[in-house]
């Protein structure tokens, strides 16, 4: 049995197993990671922390490359603004 | 701040060899990498659930690299280093970013490479990923079960992709490769030579037995769904005719670009796009080695020959057999080369409305009239957002013709907290430091 862990998305509660990249949990609950400077909703494009596409708002802290981070425990998550 | 006598950078295939080898000849190595744990891209494993099948090479390799006494840390982006033999790393936790500093005797660059991404219209739309960054994404918990995906671009990794999305129960509908049959056939025929390679290639294609694998095609457009930016279908071309595949997702990728910003920063000589290295994998700098991809597009097998030789080098040995390897492997990076060579047509793909720099939302049209980086950076802020030009910047390269002009500290954008982290021995070390030079 794969453990599960729970976070918000955008206010959303979700489930994901453990594990699982924040990017990966945001394409998950079909939200975008950030708008671009001209209002485009943006997911990520490399999945190895170079386009910086996936950038998304953690905890309160923003810029945070969620292709990078493993979701943990109550996580909060937002798209970058 | 920590000393140790080798530095290796990157914990992938090149940079676990050379950290094995220097460790296990007696050197302290610790190894340095940005992602959350080793392996690399190509040894990149999944962080979620029970592994299909162990990856025997990365799991002993890095079982090695446990024994040999070398220290791995993860987490760690190297932002700054300088040839006399300090490096700056900063790292992300739960509670903020934090800042190190690292002292080396010698240093080995095994940064590896990264996606081409060639703009076309559609390119940002949601559903639309690198071939090597949606198999990254899936690694790390996407389910792309059920979906329809088009694979597409150019080079080996599409089939590795298209056979993984596969397995995972994507139903992918066909992998488009832009090198025409003609010019693939002498690399094809080369795998003959390379049995381990040939038997990998056929066991991605007979995953893919519902797959059309179409050579000399490509992807001139991502289609949006009506009411909503979200990829619907893909526009794709033979050169002579057009017709459109409805998909769900488009993994797209133009082969690999070495990851030189950190060589580039040191001051280490170039030959074209990589670094210029000697038979031992020495830069222009005698303590600066560099192994894997950086010095030229050659593969998992190359990569592995590079970091052995340099870790060897490190601790002042050397070994010939390994010599010959690293002269096969580099036979083979030449034909591969040639094999995925990028078709004259890629370059109409964008449109003038079209964005190019994604992280400043710039068109390709406001690009015109400009005649190099430095003057376009000023006027339309292309290539200088938080990527700092490492997506945008090979694409132009392709498009125009311009070549990077310059690299500057912080290689990736530094949250200002990490700054404020520095511990109290470090301000003291700074603070002599600065003392030292103005006496």
């Amino acid at each position: 049995m794969r453990e599960t862990l729970s976070l918000t998305i955008n206010g959303a509660s979700r489930q994901v197993a453990r594990g699982t990249t924040v990017a990966a949990a945001m394409l998950l609950a079909e939200q975008p990671c950030r708008i671009s400077v001209t209002g485009e909703p943006r997911t990520a494009l490399c999945g190895m922390g170079i386009c910086f596409e996936c950038r998304a708002v953690v905890n309160g802290v923003p810029h945070r490359r969620t292709c990078q981070l493993l979701c943990e425990q109550d996580m909060a998550v937002e798209t970058n603004p | 701040m920590t000393r140790t006598e080798v530095l290796v950078v990157g914990a992938g295939p090149a940079g676990i060899a050379a950290a094995t080898a220097a460790a296990e000849k007696g050197r302290s190595v610790i190894v340095l990498d940005d992602n959350p744990s080793a392996g690399g891209q190509i040894w990149r494993g999944a962080t979620v659930g029970v592994p299909r099948r162990a990856d025997t090479q990365k799991q002993r390799a890095i079982e090695r690299l446990q024994r040999s006494g070398a220290h791995l840390l993860a987490g760690h982006c190297v932002f700054n280093a300088d040839a006399s033999g300090t490096l700056q790393t900063f790292g992300e936790t739960a509670s903020g970013s934090v800042a190190e500093e690292f002292r080396f005797q010698q240093l080995v660059l095994a940064t590896g490479a990264r996606e081409r991404f060639l703009p076309f219209p559609g390119w940002t739309l949601p559903g639309v990923f690198g071939a090597g960054g949606l198999q990254a994404l899936v690694k790390g918990g996407y389910s792309v079960a059920g979906k329809r995906v088009v694979v597409a671009g150019t080079g080996p990794l599409l089939l590795a992709v298209a056979a993984h999305l596969a397995e995972d129960g994507a139903l992918v509908s066909s992998v488009l490769e832009q090198a025409s049959l003609a010019q693939l056939a002498p690399f094809a025929a080369l795998l003959w030579e390379h049995p381990a390679k040939l038997v990998q290639a056929a066991r991605f294609r007979a995953k893919l037995w519902k797959t059309s694998y179409r050579t000399g095609c490509w992807v001139v457009e991502a289609i949006a769904a009506t009411g909503g930016p979200r990829l619907a279908a893909v526009r794709v071309t033979d050169g002579n005719r057009t017709w459109t595949e409805p998909c769900d997702l488009l993994a797209c990728g133009y082969h690999l670009v070495p990851n030189t910003e950190l060589a580039a920063l040191l001051g280490c000589k170039f030959r074209g796009s990589f670094v210029q290295v000697d038979n031992a994998q020495r830069t222009s700098l005698p303590n600066i080695f560099c192994a894997g991809e950086p010095t030229g597009i050659a593969g998992l097998d190359a990569a592995v020959v590079q970091g052995e030789i340099a870790g060897l080098a490190c601790a002042g040995r050397s070994d010939a057999s390994m010599q010959e390897c690293a002269a096969a492997e580099r036979v083979f990076a030449s034909r591969m080369e040639k094999a995925f060579a990028l078709r004259p047509e890629l370059h109409s793909l964008p449109r003038p409305d079209m964005i190019v720099c994604r992280c400043e939302d710039v068109r390709y049209d406001s690009l015109r009239g400009h005649t190099g980086w430095t003057d376009a950076k000023l006027q339309t802020r292309c290539g200088m957002g938080p990527c700092q030009g490492r997506i945008c910047g090979p694409a132009i390269e392709h498009l125009l013709g311009w070549r990077p002009v310059s690299v500057r500290q912080p290689l990736f954008p530094v949250p200002l907290d990490a700054l404020c982290s520095h511990d109290e021995t470090r301000k003291i070390d700074k603070l002599s430091e600065l003392i030292e030079e103005k006496a």
